[in-house]
C-alpha cells in the first residue's frame, strides 16, 4: 500500500501544528519521521490514523484519496498506530486483549467469558502464530498489568497485524523499553517491511532511526525541512531538525566572575520515577550565582529533577544537600523556608489557581501571621506587580481570564526578593521573544546576589542566550554537562537525540 | 441586593423544571396540583404558629448548611453532615442527663451546647482522618459513620439511656422543664436557637470572606497543588473545615434535643443534614442565599404535612419537590455549561 499526504494542514487556533506536510510512503518501506517536541510528528500521525481530523489536505492511498473520520474507519484501510502509551485493558488477559475490537457484538462478550471454546480457540492459534512469526515472547494467558511496557507494545502490534493492518505507525516506540525488547522491536519491524507492508516510525532519537530506516522525512515547525535516504548524513539530519544555530552574539549574559560561588544544590547518585523515564543515578553540583539550563526533549527527566530539588518528589535513592544540609525526605515547605523557589510548566494546573483573582494570589503569599486577610495590602501589592512585570489585568481578574503571557508574568511577580536558588519548568513558554528578554534581564538581576537558577526549555536558543551552562538529558540520564560559551547547537543536538 | 436577583434570575429556569416535574407526578397520582400547591403553602406560611414551625425546621437547616459551606469551599463532600448532627445531639443529652438534679440549669445548658459542638466536630474529625491520613474517600467515611450513629442512639434509647420503666421508638424520658431552652410560649418558638442560627450565618461569611482560614479554604478547594506550592497544607485545612462543619452540625443537634423534642429520639436529625447538602448546593454555594434556600425547604417539609391530612397524598411529596429542584438545578447547570462551551467553540 502506497500512502501520500499531501499538503496537509492542521491548525489549533491560530497555532498550526502542520503548515502545508506532503510526505510519500511506500511500500515495503521503513519510513523515519522525525522532528524536535512539537514539531507536528504526532499530530500528523494522528491525522493519518483517523484519530484527528486535518483542517485541509488530501490523503491518497494507493492513489486514490480517501477521507475518513475515525481510527475505525482508518483501520479498516489497513492503517493502524502504536500509540506511545499502549491502548489495552489492564485488567484483562493477553487474549482478551487481542480479541477486543476484532469481534462484534455478542460473541465477544460470550468468548471472553468462556475462553476456551468457539473463536477464543481460533484466535488463539491466531495469536501464537503471529508471536511465533515476530519472535515475541508473549504469553496468551498472561494478565496485561503484568507486563512490560515493551511487551504491552507487542500486545497491541500483534493486535493490529491480525486485524489486517499494512501500514503500522509507531509513535516514538523506544522510549521505556529495554535494549533487548528494542532489538526484537526492530528485528520484527524490518521482517514486517520485508513482507511488503509499511513502517512509519516517529521518534527524536537519531540512533533509532539511523539503524532501522530506510527514509527519513524531517518536520520542524509543522513543515518538513527536508527528506533522506539511507545511508543517513547526522549533520544535515541535525541541521534539518534544529536549524541553523543561532549567532553566539545573542548570548544575553557573560558571567561577570568566573570564580565559582559555594555549593547550592548537591545531588549524588539520586534516581527516582517519574514521567515517561524517571531520572538515574543522578551527579550534580549547582553553585551560587549560576544560570543552569536543561536541555533535552520533553520528558526526559528534566521534572522529575526539577522537583527532586524542589522538595516536591522524593528519590527513591541518593542523596539530596541544600547549603550543605541534607534534605532527603523534607517537603516542598521545609525547601521553601530555605528560600527555594519553584514556577511549575502547567500554570492554571500547578501554578495558578482558577477562580480567584490576582489579588487573592497575593493575599495567599503574605506569610504574616493574622487571622485577617489584609485586603488593602494584598491589593496594594497586586498594583504594584501587574504594573512592574507589565501584565494585562486589574487585582479583581481571575487568572483564569488572563491570556497565557499575562498568566506567566502574574507567576514570575509571585518570586520571592531575595530566593537563593530558583528553580523553573519552560518558564519563557508561550512568550514573545520581547517578554522572554525581558523576563531573563529581570531574571538575571537575582544572581548578581548570588541567587542560582535551574530550568528547563524546549529552546537551546533560549538555553544558549540565557544560561552558563547546560546539562542535557536523555533518556532520564544527564548525558551532558557542559559549559554553554564551550558548546556549540550541533554537539547540544547530538546530545539531545542521544548520540554523545 | 444585585446578586440576589441575578441569582433569582438564574435559577428561574431550574423553578419552572422543578415543578413541572413535581406537577406532572401530582397529576399522575390524581390530586389537583393546585390544590396541593396551595396546601403547602398554607400548611407553612398560614399563620403564626405553622411559620413559628417553620423556623424551627428553618434553624438547624441553616447551621448544617453554613458548617458545610466550609467542607464544600475546599472540595470535601462531607455527607456525614447528618451523622454528626446525631452525634451532637447524643452528647447533648448526655451533658443534660448530668444537670437533672443540679441546682444550675442554665449552665448545663450552656455546656450542653459545648457538648453538642464536641460530638459534632469529634464525628466529622473522624471522616477528616480516615480522608487525610487513610486515603477514605469523605463520602464513603461519612456514610458510614451516619449509620454508626444511628446505631449509637438506637442503642442508647433502648439501653442505658432508656425510659424507666420502658423503652421504645418515642425517645428518651423528656427532660424537665428548667433543662429547656427558653422559648415563646404563645409560638414555642426559642429565640436563643434563632440568634444561633443568625450568628451562624454572619460567622460563616466573614470567616469566608475576611480571614486568611476562608481564603485558604478555597485556593485549596480549587487547586491544592498549587496551593501547597503557595505554601498551604492542604491536609490540615481539611481537618479544620470538617471541625466546622461538624461544629455546626452538632450544634443543630443539640437544639434539635434542648430546644425541639427535649430528648433524644431515634429520628432526631429529621434528615436537616442530607436536606442540608441540597439547600447549600441550590443557593450555588453562597452564604447570603443559604438562609433563603433553607427557608423555602423549611416551607415545603412543614407545608407538606397537611397533604396526607387534606388530600389524602403522602407527605414525602416535599420528598419529591426538593429531589426534582436538586435534579433540576444539575441538569440546567450542565446545559448552561455546554452551550456556554459550544458558543465557545462556534
Amino acid at each position: 500500500m502506497r500512502i501520500l499526504l499531501q499538503n496537509i494542514h492542521k491548525h489549533y487556533g491560530s497555532v498550526k501544528a502542520n503548515d502545508g506536510v506532503t510526505i510519500m510512503v511506500e511500500p515495503g518501506m521503513i519510513h523515519g519521521i522525525l522532528g524536535e517536541n512539537g514539531a507536528g510528528k504526532s499530530t500528523l500521525m494522528k491525522i493519518l490514523a483517523g484519530y484527528t481530523q486535518k483542517t485541509s489536505g488530501t490523503i491518497l492511498v494507493d492513489d486514490f484519496p480517501v477521507n475518513y473520520r475515525s481510527s475505525a474507519q482508518a483501520s479498516s484501510l489497513g492503517i493502524g498506530m502504536l500509540y506511545q502509551d499502549p491502548l489495552d485493558f489492564s485488567s484483562l488477559s493477553v487474549l482478551d486483549n487481542f480479541m477486543l475490537g476484532q469481534m462484534n457484538g455478542i460473541t465477544k462478550l460470550l468468548s471472553l467469558s468462556f475462553l476456551g471454546c468457539g473463536p477464543a480457540v481460533h484466535f488463539r492459534k491466531k495469536f501464537e502464530q503471529i508471536a511465533d512469526h515476530l519472535n515475541f515472547s508473549l504469553q496468551p494467558d498472561d494478565s496485561v498489568k503484568s507486563l512490560t511496557i515493551g511487551e504491552r507494545q507487542q500486545l497491541e502490534i500483534l493486535r493490529l497485524l491480525s486485524q489486517g493492518t499494512q501500514i503500522l505507525i509507531l509513535d516514538e516506540p523506544t522510549t521505556g523499553i529495554s535494549g533487548i525488547q528494542k532489538e526484537i522491536l526492530f528485528n520484527a519491524l524490518r521482517e514486517l517491511a520485508s513482507e511488503g507492508k509499511s513502517i512509519i516510525l516517529v521518534s527524536h532519537k537519531l540512533e533509532d532511526v539511523e539503524s532501522l530506516c530506510n527514509k527519513v522525512t524531517v518536520l520542524r515547525r509543522g513543515m518538513v525541512t527536508g527528506e533522506m535516504d539511507k545511508p543517513f548524513d547526522t549533520g544535515r539530519l541535525l541541521k534539518m531538525m534544529f536549524g541553523s544555530p543561532p549567532v553566539s552574539s545573542s548570548r544575553l549574559r557573560v558571567r561577570s566572575s568566573t570564580a565559582s560561588g559555594e555549593d547550592v544544590l548537591v545531588m549524588i547518585r539520586v534516581s527516582a520515577p517519574g514521567e515517561r523515564t524517571g531520572l538515574r543515578n543522578c551527579n550534580i553540583v549547582i553553585r551560587q550565582g549560576e544560570v543552569v539550563g536543561l536541555a533535552g526533549l520533553e520528558g526526559s527527566g528534566q521534572g522529575v529533577f526539577l522537583r527532586i530539588a524542589a522538595g516536591l518528589k522524593i528519590p527513591s535513592s541518593g542523596e539530596v544537600h541544600l547549603q550543605g544540609i541534607k534534605t532527603n525526605g523534607k517537603d516542598y515547605h521545609k525547601f521553601k523556608q530555605m528560600r527555594v523557589s519553584f514556577l511549575p510548566g502547567s500554570r492554571l494546573e500547578g501554578g495558578l489557581i482558577s477562580g480567584l483573582s490576582i489579588a487573592e494570589h497575593f493575599a495567599l503569599q503574605d506569610n504574616r501571621k493574622g487571622f485577617f486577610v489584609r485586603w488593602t495590602d494584598a491589593f496594594e501589592k497586586a498594583k504594584k506587580r501587574i504594573k512592574s512585570f507589565r501584565i494585562m489585568g486589574t487585582p479583581e481578574s481571575l487568572v483564569e481570564s488572563l491570556s497565557g503571557g499575562n498568566q506567566q508574568r502574574l507567576l514570575l511577580s509571585f518570586l520571592p526578593e531575595d530566593p537563593i536558588f530558583l528553580l523553573l519548568e519552560n518558564p519563557t513558554r508561550g512568550l514573545d521573544i520581547e517578554t522572554a528578554y525581558w523576563f531573563w534581564q529581570h531574571l538575571h538581576k537575582y544572581c548578581e546576589n548570588n541567587t542560582a537558577i535551574v530550568f528547563s526549555s524546549s529552546e537551546l536558543d533560549e538555553i544558549f542566550m540565557a544560561a552558563d551552562r547546560v546539562l542535557v538529558f536523555f533518556d532520564g540520564i544527564i548525558i551532558k554537562d557542559v559549559k554553554t560559551s564551550e558548546t556549540d547547537i550541533h554537539e547540544l543536538a547530538h546530545a539531545i537525540t542521544g548520540k554523545t | 441586593m444585585r446578586k440576589f436577583i441575578r441569582y433569582f434570575f438564574g435559577i428561574k429556569l431550574t423553578l419552572i423544571a422543578a415543578f413541572s416535574f413535581t406537577t406532572l407526578i401530582l397529576l399522575l397520582s390524581g390530586a389537583s396540583p393546585f390544590a396541593a400547591y396551595y396546601h403547602i403553602f398554607k400548611g407553612s406560611l398560614g399563620s403564626w404558629i405553622k411559620f413559628a414551625h417553620v423556623i424551627a425546621a428553618w434553624i438547624p437547616l441553616t447551621l448544617c448548611a453554613c458548617g458545610l459551606l466550609y467542607t464544600f469551599r475546599i472540595g470535601l463532600w462531607n455527607i456525614g453532615v447528618e451523622g454528626q448532627m446525631m452525634m451532637g445531639s447524643v452528647f447533648t443529652t448526655y451533658a443534660l442527663r448530668l444537670g437533672i438534679e443540679s441546682h444550675h440549669p442554665v449552665l448545663f445548658l450552656v455546656l450542653s451546647f459545648a457538648a453538642g459542638l464536641i460530638g459534632g466536630g469529634i464525628w466529622a474529625l473522624i471522616a477528616g482522618f480516615l480522608k487525610t491520613k487513610g486515603g477514605v474517600n469523605e463520602i464513603f467515611a461519612g456514610l458510614g459513620l451516619n449509620f454508626v450513629a444511628q446505631g449509637i442512639i438506637l442503642w442508647l434509647i433502648f439501653g442505658p439511656w432508656k425510659r424507666p420503666g420502658i423503652a421504645s421508638m418515642s425517645g428518651t424520658a423528656l427532660f424537665p422543664p428548667q433543662l429547656w431552652m427558653p422559648y415563646f410560649s404563645s409560638i414555642r418558638l426559642s429565640p436563643v436557637a434563632l440568634s444561633l442560627a443568625l450568628i451562624a450565618v454572619i460567622l460563616t461569611a466573614l470567616m469566608l470572606r475576611y480571614t486568611r482560614i476562608g481564603l485558604s479554604l478555597r485556593a485549596i478547594g480549587n487547586n491544592s497543588h498549587a496551593a501547597y506550592l503557595f505554601g498551604l497544607k492542604p491536609g490540615r485545612y481539611m481537618l479544620l473545615a470538617m471541625i466546622f462543619a461538624g461544629g455546626f452540625a452538632g450544634l443543630a443537634g443539640s437544639i434539635q434535643v434542648t430546644g425541639v423534642y427535649h430528648r433524644l429520639l431515634p429520628a432526631i436529625s429529621s434528615n436537616y443534614g442530607y436536606l442540608a447538602l441540597l439547600v447549600v448546593m441550590l443557593a450555588n454555594y453562597n452564604v447570603w442565599i443559604v438562609p433563603a434556600v433553607a427557608l423555602f425547604f423549611a416551607c415545603l417539609n412543614v407545608g407538606s404535612i397537611q397533604l396526607p391530612m387534606m388530600l389524602r397524598l403522602d407527605s414525602s411529596l416535599s420528598g419529591v419537590i426538593q429531589g426534582a429542584l436538586v435534579l433540576a438545578t444539575l441538569a440546567v447547570h450542565a446545559w448552561q455549561i455546554r452551550s456556554k462551551d459550544k458558543k465557545w467553540v462556534n
